[in-house]
C-alpha cells in the first residue's frame, strides 16, 4: 500500500516537473507557434543562477550561504533567463516570423553556442549546489513512505507559477493582450494591440518559467552545459499532448506522462517505461491529433 | 482527377529559366568543390597511403596524439584526462623529451560521438601520423575506434577503468580491469557481511559486463541479487528507481551508473532519507571530480572502489598532486586528481620509458619494449603485464568526505595483477571463453 | 515526343531545348566528373572522409525531397539513416561470425543467434532490406501520421520523439543491438577486407555512382507529375486534396522514399566508417543532417549534394582546428543559414544570377515564355 501512495506521490512530482518545463515552452509555441529548440538552454541559465548565487553569497555568508541563495537565486533566475529570451526574440526569433521550421533550427544554433557558452565560462565538469537546509529530507508519511520536501516545494513552486500565469492572462490588460494576440493577432493588431511587443514579453514570460524551473532542478540533479538536452524532449512531447496554448491541457498532459512513467518504470524498467510513453503519446495523438484540449478559434 | 490547372501551368512555367540556370550554378560551384578538395588534401603531409603508425618523427618533434570528448556530455570526464596527459607531456619535454625530441601533442575532441572518434583516430593515424594516440573513456568510444588501430597497426593508451574481456595487440590499458576494481570490492563486501546486492547502472556496456561478473561472483561466493536496474544514459529521474530500492532488503547498492545520473541519483536518495549509513553503497564510475560536483554533503560517507585517490600516500604522489593542480589552474580551475587522470599520466609516461627503451617510436618496437615495463606512479609501483597489455594495480576502497575528496579505508596489500578474462576465477570459466584464441 | 523532336528541329528554338533537356543532367555530370577524379587529390584518410560526406550526401537528397519539394521537416532521419546502417553491419557481423556468435551477443548473454539475424546471413536479404525496410516502416509511421493531419511542428516533434525513442530502444536492447556500443569491429565485405585500400576504392566509387544514380532519380521525380504535386502539397495542402488527390498516401508515400534513400545512405555508412551505433540514430545527428540541405539550399537537388559535402567538410575541419570552440562556429552556421541565406547556397546563387532576391516559399511569377515544357494534361489530371 506504502509503496503505491509512495509511486503516486512519485509520478504527481514528476509531472509537476515536466509541467514546470514545459509551460514555458506552451506558451511560446501556442501564441506564435515557434518551436524554441533553446528552451531547454533557458532551464540550464537556471540551474547556473543557483549556483552562481551560492558562489557569490559563500564569501560573506559561509556556511549559511545555500540557505539563503536559493531564495535569491529564484528571481534572479526567472529575471536572467526572461532577459535572455526577450534577447532572442528582438534578435532572432522576430526575423523569423511565419517561418516556424526556419526558427526550429535557428534555435538549434541557439542552444549549441548557449551550451558551449557555458563550458566556457565555467568548465566543462558539473557544478554544484548545496542544497537549503530548509529542504532537506522529507516527510516521513509511513515507513518506507516519504515526501521529500523539495519535491513538495517544486509542487507548490508549479501550482504557484500556474497561478499567477493564470491571474496574469485573465487579470492583467497585457494578459487580455496576449489572449487577444493568441486567438486572432491579426485583428489583436487592428485593434491597436503591439502584438511584437505581446511576443516579446510572452516569449520573456516562458523562458523566466524555464529559469525557474532550472533553479529548482538544480536541487534534484546534475548542473552542467547539458542539462537542458535532457528535458528539451519531453517538454516538447507534453505540449503537444495538450494542446497547443492550452494552460490547463498541459497541466493534463504533464500529469498524464508523469503518472505512466512512474507507474510503469515500477512495473518495468527505466528504459522501456520511456519507450512505451512515448508511443501512447504518438497513439493518442492517433486519436485526437490536437492534443488533450483542442483550440477551438481558427487560426 | 483534376488539379487546378493555373497553379501547374504556372509550375511548367518555372522549369524554363530554372534548368538554365541550375546549370549555370553548377558551372559555378563546381571550383568551390575543386578547392575543398584541394583544401582537404593540402592540410596533409602527403597523399600516399599512410604505411602505419610507425612516424610520427618530423624533424625535432614527435608527434602524438590525443582523443578526448571536448564536447558533448562526456566532455565533463574526459577534459581533466585531456589535462592530465598534456601535463605528462610537458614534463617529458622539460625532462628532454622522448629520444632527444620534444613531443608535439595533436589534439582531436571526439565529441561524445562514436563515429567521431573513429574518424580522428584515423585523422590521428593517418594524416597527422602520430607515434602513439592517448584517448578515449568510454568503452563505446574505445570499440569504435578498435578495429582503426588495429587495422593501422597504431598504438591507443586507454587510461580508464572498464569491463575487461578484451586485450588488443594495439591498444595499452592502464585503468583497472575488472579483477582490480570490481572483483575486490564486492569481495570486500561480502567480508562486510553484506549478502543482497541491488544492482543500478545505467544502460550500457560497462554496466551490464560488471553486473553478469558481478553475479557469477556472488553465485560463487554465497552472496545473493535482488534486483538488477538499469536507466538511459543521462537518466534525471530517480524517485521510482529509489522506491524500488526502499522495498527491497538490499544492504548493499552497487553503482555502475554513469556521469550527470550519479549526481541526480545521490541527491535523491538523500532526499528520500536514505543516508550512508542507512544503506551502504558502492561505487565504481565515482572519483574526486564527480563527488564535488555532487556536494560532499551529498556524498559523505558512500563507498567507492579505484587504484588511486588524491589522497594516497607515496612520495611520487605528493608531486603527482600539486603539480596537477598547478596544471589545471593555468587554463582556468583547479582540478582534483583522479584515477583515470592519473592512469592517464601513467599512460604517457610509459610510451615514453618505452619508446627511449626501445630507441625509437616504431609500434612493433615499442610493444616490445612496454612488457614487463615498470613505473614508480602516484598510485604506487605499477607494472606492464607481459602479455595481456594491462598493467598491475593496487586496488583501494575509499569512503569520501565532506569536502569530497576520498579517504582510503581498504586496499589490497600490493599489486594485484591483470587478469581481464577472469582466467585465474573458478567462477569465470564462461568469461575466460570469449578469449580469442 | 514527336512535339519535341518538332521543335527540336525548328531553328529558332534549338539551343535552348538543348540545355533544356541537357541542363539537368549538367550538375550530375559535373559532380560526377569532379568526384571521380578527387581522389587522385585526396590522401586514403580524406578520401574515406569525402566518402562518408556523400553518403550524407544522398541522404540529404531525400530530405530534400521530403522537406524542400513537399515541406515536411522530418527530425529524425537518423532513424531510417540508422536502420539501413543496421541492416549492413548485421550482415557484416553474420559474415564476420561466420556461424559463431558475433562478440557482443556472447559478452550479453545470448547463446544463440536471435531469429531475425538470421536473414542478414544472406546479402540477398540485407542489401534490399537496409533500403526497403526503413522505407516501409517510414510508409506506415507516415501513414498512421498524416492520415491523422498531423503537419508542420507537428510533424517534426514526432519525428523527433521518433529518433530519441528508437535510439533508446536500441541501446536498451543490447543483446540483440550492441547498445551503446553498436556494431562495429567487421573486418570483411563480401570476402574482401576492409581496412584493404583496394576495397575502400572501390566502395568509394560505389558511393559516388549510387550518388549520381540518387541525383538523376530525385531529378527526374521533381521534374515529373508527382514532383509537382509535392510542391503543390507544400504550398497548398488543402488544395491538393479538394483537387481529388489523396494526400495522405502521396505524403507517405515522399516519406517512405526519402526514408529509403536513408538507408541507402546508412547501408554505404557503415562499411566505409567502420561503425553503426545508436549516436548515429538520434536527435543530435538527425537534425544535423537537416542543416546540410539548409545550407545547400531547399528545393534544389544540387543544393542537397553541396550542402552536405560543404557543412559535414566545415564540420570536420572546424573540430579538427579548433577543437575548443567549433562548436560555436557550428552553432553559428545553423543561425547564419537560417537568418542570412535562407535560400542556401544555390538559392542564394541563383537569386545573384536574378539580380533580384527570390523569396524561397513563394517565387515570383514569371510572365509567360515561348517554351513549352511537355505536353498539358500530365498523367496525373
Amino acid at each position: 500500500m506504502d509503496i503505491w501512495l509512495q509511486q503516486l506521490f512519485n509520478g504527481i512530482s514528476l509531472g509537476s516537473i515536466l509541467l514546470l518545463v514545459a509551460i514555458g515552452l506552451a506558451f511560446s509555441f501556442g501564441l506564435m507557434n515557434v518551436i524554441n529548440m533553446a528552451h531547454g538552454e533557458m532551464i540550464m541559465i537556471g540551474a547556473y543562477c543557483a549556483y552562481l548565487a551560492q558562489q557569490l553569497l559563500e564569501g560573506p555568508l559561509g556556511a549559511s550561504a545555500p540557505d539563503v541563495s536559493f531564495l535569491l537565486a529564484l528571481p534572479a533566475a526567472f529575471a536572467i533567463a526572461g532577459l535572455v529570451g526577450m534577447g532572442l526574440e528582438v534578435t532572432l526569433i522576430r526575423r523569423l516570423y511565419g517561418r516556424p521550421l526556419d526558427t526550429l533550427l535557428a534555435t538549434w544554433g541557439v542552444s549549441l553556442v548557449l551550451q558551449q557558452l557555458a563550458r566556457s565560462i565555467f568548465g566543462a565538469p558539473n557544478v554544484q549546489v548545496t542544497t537549503p537546509s530548509w529542504l532537506q529530507g522529507g516527510i516521513a508519511v509511513t515507513g518506507s513512505f516519504t515526501m521529500p520536501y523539495i519535491r513538495l516545494f517544486i509542487i507548490a513552486m508549479v501550482l504557484a507559477a500556474i497561478a499567477l500565469v493564470w491571474l496574469y492572462l485573465v487579470r492583467t490588460a497585457a494578459g487580455r493582450r496576449t489572449r487577444a494576440t493568441m486567438q486572432n493577432r491579426e485583428v489583436a493588431a487592428a485593434l491597436g494591440v503591439r502584438t511584437p511587443r505581446v511576443d516579446m514579453l510572452t516569449f520573456g514570460l516562458g523562458s523566466g518559467l524555464a529559469g525557474l524551473a532550472g533553479c529548482a532542478l538544480a536541487l534534484l540533479g546534475p548542473i552542467g552545459p547539458s542539462l537542458g538536452t535532457y528535458y528539451i524532449v519531453d517538454s516538447f512531447l507534453v505540449v503537444i499532448l495538450g494542446g497547443i496554448g492550452q494552460v490547463v491541457g498541459t497541466a493534463i498532459a504533464a500529469l498524464a506522462i508523469g503518472g505512466a512513467n512512474a507507474l510503469l518504470e515500477f512495473q518495468l524498467s527505466a528504459s522501456v517505461a520511456k519507450v512505451l510513453v512515448f508511443a501512447l503519446v504518438i497513439a493518442f495523438l492517433q486519436w485526437r491529433p490536437a492534443g488533450i484540449i483542442a483550440r477551438r478559434a481558427a487560426r | 482527377m483534376t488539379s487546378d490547372p493555373k497553379n501547374n501551368y504556372w509550375l511548367r512555367r518555372r522549369f524554363g529559366r530554372r534548368t538554365i540556370v541550375k546549370a549555370g550554378a553548377a558551372l559555378a560551384i563546381s571550383p568551390a568543390i575543386a578547392s575543398i578538395a584541394a583544401a582537404c588534401g593540402g592540410d596533409d603531409d602527403d597523399t600516399a597511403p599512410a604505411s602505419g603508425g610507425s612516424g610520427g618523427s618530423s624533424g625535432d618533434t614527435i608527434r602524438v596524439g590525443i582523443l578526448h570528448s571536448l564536447s558533448g556530455t562526456m566532455a565533463v570526464s574526459e577534459v581533466a584526462v585531456r589535462d592530465a596527459d598534456l601535463m605528462a607531456i610537458e614534463e617529458i619535454n622539460a625532462a628532454g623529451g622522448v629520444l632527444g625530441k620534444k613531443l608535439e601533442p595533436r589534439v582531436e575532441d571526439g565529441a561524445s560521438d562514436w563515429p567521431t572518434f573513429a574518424e580522428k583516430a584515423k585523422k590521428l593515424i593517418q594524416s597527422d601520423k602520430v607515434a602513439v594516440t592517448f584517448g578515449c573513456w568510454t568503452s563505446a568510444s574505445r570499440k569504435a575506434v578498435l578495429p582503426v588501430f588495429e587495422s593501422n597497426k597504431a598504438l591507443l593508451y586507454y587510461p580508464v577503468q572498464y569491463e575487461g574481456l578484451e586485450s588488443s595487440p594495439y591498444i595499452f590499458y592502464t585503468g583497472a580491469t575488472t579483477n582490480q576494481q570490481i572483483v575486490p570490492s564486492v569481495e570486500y563486501l561480502l567480508q562486510e557481511g553484506k549478502k543482497n546486492f541491488f544492482l543500478v547502472g545505467s544502460d550500457y556496456v560497462f554496466p551490464r559486463t560488471a553486473n553478469k561478473i558481478i553475479k557469477a561472483q556472488l553465485g560463487a561466493s554465497g552472496g545473493k541479487v535482488i534486483a538488477e536496474e538499469y536507466t538511459p544514459l543521462g537518466h534525471t529521474e530517480y524517485a521510482t528507481l529509489i522506491a524500488k530500492i526502499k522495498s527491497s532488503n538490499a544492504d548493499v547498492i552497487y553503482n555502475t551508473l554513469n556521469g550527470d545520473s550519479n549526481v541526480a541519483f545521490f541527491k535523491q536518495l538523500r532526499d528520500a532519507g536514505i543516508k550512508a549509513s542507512d544503506l551502504t553503497t558502492m561505487s565504481v564510475s565515482i572519483a574526486e571530480e564527480e563527488a564535488a560536483a555532487i556536494g560532499g554533503d551529498v556524498m559523505e560517507g558512500h563507498l567507492v572502489a579505484w587504484n588511486y585517490f588524491q589522497t594516497v600516500k607515496t612520495p611520487e604522489n605528493e608531486k603527482f598532486v600539486p603539480a596537477y593542480h598547478a596544471f589545471t589552474e593555468k587554463s582556468g580551475k583547479k582540478r582534483p586528481t583522479s584515477d583515470p587522470v592519473e592512469a592517464a599520466y601513467i599512460s604517457v609516461h610509459l610510451w615514453a620509458m618505452a619508446a627511449n627503451k626501445a630507441g625509437t617510436t616504431d609500434v612493433e618496437k615499442v610493444k616490445e619494449a612496454m612488457a614487463n615495463l615498470e613505473f614508480a606512479a602516484p598510485e604506487g609501483p605499477v607494472k606492464v603485464h607481459p602479455t595481456n597489455h594491462h598493467i598491475s594495480k593496487t586496488v583501494r576502497i575509499g569512503r569520501i568526505r565532506r569536502d569530497a575528496l576520498i579517504d582510503e579505508i581498504w586496499a589490497t596489500p600490493g599489486p594485484v595483477e591483470p587478469d581481464p578474462y577472469l582466467e585465474t576465477y573458478s567462477w569465470g570459466a564462461e568469461f575466460a571463453k570469449e578469449k580469442k584464441s | 515526343m514527336t512535339a519535341a523532336t518538332a521543335r527540336l528541329t525548328s531553328p529558332g528554338a534549338r539551343p535552348r531545348e538543348l540545355l533544356r533537356l541537357a541542363g539537368p543532367l549538367v550538375p550530375i555530370l559535373l559532380t560526377g566528373a569532379i568526384l571521380f577524379l578527387a581522389p587522385a587529390f585526396l590522401s586514403d584518410f580524406r578520401q574515406n572522409l569525402l566518402a562518408k560526406f556523400l553518403c550524407f550526401a544522398i541522404l540529404a537528397i531525400g530530405i530534400d525531397l521530403l522537406w524542400g519539394y513537399a515541406g515536411m521537416l522530418s527530425l529524425g532521419h537518423g532513424v531510417w539513416f540508422g536502420l539501413g546502417g543496421y541492416a549492413m553491419g548485421m550482415y557484416l557481423k553474420m559474415e564476420d561470425a561466420d556461424g559463431r556468435l558475433p562478440d557482443f551477443m556472447n559478452w550479453s548473454g545470448l547463446t544463440a543467434i536471435p531469429w531475425f539475424w538470421k536473414p542478414f546471413e544472406h546479402a540477398w536479404f540485407a542489401l534490399p532490406a537496409a533500403v526497403l525496410g526503413p522505407g516501409f516502416l517510414a510508409y506506415l509511421v507516415g501513414y498512421l501520421v498524416f492520415r491523422s493531419r498531423v503537419k508542420g511542428a507537428y510533424f517534426s516533434i514526432i519525428t523527433q520523439a521518433l529518433a530519441l525513442i528508437l535510439s533508446i530502444f536500441f541501446v536498451g536492447q543490447q543483446q540483440y543491438t550492441g547498445g551503446t556500443n553498436g556494431l562495429t569491429n567487421f573486418s570483411t565485405l563480401f570476402g574482401f577486407t576492409l581496412a584493404d585500400r583496394a576495397t575502400q576504392d572501390a566502395l568509394y566509387y560505389l558511393t559516388v555512382a549510387t550518388l549520381l544514380l540518387t541525383m538523376l532519380f530525385a531529378t527526374w521525380l521533381t521534374r515529373a507529375p508527382l514532383g509537382r504535386l509535392l510542391i503543390a502539397i507544400r504550398d497548398d495542402e488543402d488544395r491538393v486534396r479538394f483537387s481529388g488527390h489523396n494526400v495522405t498516401l502521396l505524403k507517405a508515400a515522399v516519406f517512405a522514399v526519402s526514408a529509403a534513400l536513408a538507408g541507402l545512405a546508412g547501408a554505404l555508412y557503415v562499411p566505409q566508417v567502420g561503425i553503426i551505433s545508436p549516436a548515429n540514430m538520434g536527435i543530435v545527428p538527425s537534425i544535423e543532417f537537416v542543416l546540410l540541405v539548409a545550407v545547400g539550399g531547399r528545393a534544389t537537388i544540387t543544393g542537397a549534394v553541396i550542402g552536405a559535402i560543404l557543412v559535414s567538410w566545415a564540420r570536420s575541419t572546424l573540430s579538427e582546428n579548433y577543437p575548443d570552440t567549433w562548436l560555436y562556429l557550428f552553432g553559428a552556421l545553423f543561425i547564419g543559414s537560417v537568418l542570412l541565406f535562407p535560400a542556401g547556397i544555390v538559392g542564394t546563387w541563383r537569386s545573384l544570377l536574378r539580380h533580384r532576391r527570390l523569396p524561397i516559399r513563394r517565387p515570383p511569377f514569371r510572365a509567360p515564355s515561348a517554351v513549352r515544357l511537355d505536353t498539358p494534361g500530365a498523367s496525373h489530371e
